[in-house]
């Protein structure tokens, strides 16, 4: 083992490391995923995982962990194994999606109307303008 | 009456600078990344708010500047109890003394925010919320560790009973204290210590922690009058190391 210069330094010393791990009680502390939220009424947003062994301890970490740097009003720590996910290789289910034209807004004419509402709108603030103009 | 303000401030700054530094010392070193990153802002905030009160102690009484303050001076003229100056120790230390001493600034400021002194009443309303999460992280653990298993608890216990002695003397009394308590600036040392034995006992029961039976010569006063350890000329040497470079260079 060499030793650290700086004596509040211990390093672990492998070589002698016991065989069995012999480990303790919550020694291995569990992934819980973070979700920050920056503005009362906002979603909440994933922003990565602490480690903790209780949720409690996952919220006192992540408050340093993912709110010390930006505005934060809120967090919401779950523990990684409670959340239920696809596997990548059932990404073939989604896999036609992009070609479902139809199920996106911009498949429908109302576009059309909105542009032509706009276009008036314009219209009429320009012509107020030069009404405006006229009888200073 | 500003004498007696100028006191207060400036045993609250050096409280918070020395503490502030010693906690930085587990920088990179914390039991494990999460909790070495939480320790560490909490450390910094400490500073922030030596760095607060040397600033009003600054724009309020023309004292030096903050830098000037806090670097270029020896042992004899901090106003730190003793408490803050000892050594890190083992985590099971570290975390006792900020259990103890941040329940003691909480205590300390909410007594302040009703001040009669502005400057300090809106610091106090300023930092409320940092409080809160250092209360908050120290509670957690002290309770978590004096539950665990028969190695912390007994850690945790024994840390206590070293800390206990040193930690009644952030409460050693000043000379001021009346002239503090009458002119509505904050309240006295005395009645800051039950404060905040009421609020520390059930959290360290609730922990099976239990505080040493002490007699009144065992608490460890002087801190207040210049009178240190061993440990506090030290630190400062290496806190001021950069700083005794090149006094007037600027950053």
């Amino acid at each position: 083992m060499t030793d650290s210069l700086d004596p509040r330094i211990r390093r672990a010393d492998m070589e002698h490391a016991p065989s069995s791990s012999g480990l303790v009680q919550n020694e291995h502390w569990e992934p819980y995923a973070v979700f920050h939220q920056d503005k009362r009424g906002e979603q909440h947003v994933f922003v990565g995982i602490v480690h903790a062994p209780d949720p409690e301890m996952a919220l006192v970490f992540a408050k340093e962990q993912f709110g010390r740097r930006k505005k934060t009003v809120s967090l919401w720590v779950v523990k990684s194994t409670d959340i239920y996910s696809f596997q990548h290789e059932d990404e073939d289910m989604f896999s036609t999606v992009p070609e479902k034209t139809y199920r996106e807004a911009s498949g429908y004419p109302v576009r059309k109307r909105i542009n032509k509402y706009l276009d008036e709108l314009k219209q009429f603030e320009k012509q107020k303008y030069l009404d405006i103009e006229e009888n200073v | 009456m500003s004498e007696a303000i100028k006191d207060l401030l400036y045993r609250m700054a050096e409280d918070e600078l020395i503490l502030g530094h010693r906690n930085s010392e587990w920088t990179g070193l914390g039991p494990i990344l999460e909790e070495d990153i939480a320790f560490s802002s909490i450390a910094q905030d400490q500073i922030g708010h030596a760095l607060a009160n040397y600033t009003i102690l600054n724009e309020q009484f023309g004292e030096p500047v903050p830098d000037v303050i806090a670097f270029s001076r020896d042992e004899k003229q901090f106003h730190c109890c003793q408490f803050v100056e000892l050594p890190i120790g083992d985590y099971a230390f570290s975390l006792i003394r900020h259990f103890l001493f941040d329940h003691a600034e909480t205590i300390r400021y909410e007594a302040l925010a009703l001040s009669s002194f502005a400057p300090l009443g809106s610091l106090a309303k300023k930092i409320k919320g940092e409080l809160k999460y250092h209360v908050l992280h120290g509670d957690l653990w002290v309770t978590k560790l004096g539950q665990g298993t028969e190695e912390s608890h007994a850690r945790m216990q024994t840390a206590l009973n070293e800390a206990f002695p040193y930690a009644l003397g952030m409460f050693e009394p000043s000379k001021y204290d009346e002239e503090l308590e009458r002119e509505k600036v904050t309240i006295g040392e005395t009645a800051l210590q039950t404060k905040w034995l009421e609020v520390v006992t059930p959290i360290l029961e609730k922990a099976n922690l239990v505080l040493p039976k002490l007699s009144i010569k065992d608490r460890k006063y002087g801190g207040r009058q210049g009178y240190h350890t061993e440990y506090l000329q030290p630190l400062i040497d290496e806190m001021t190391e950069v700083y005794r470079l090149d006094p007037a260079a600027t950053w």
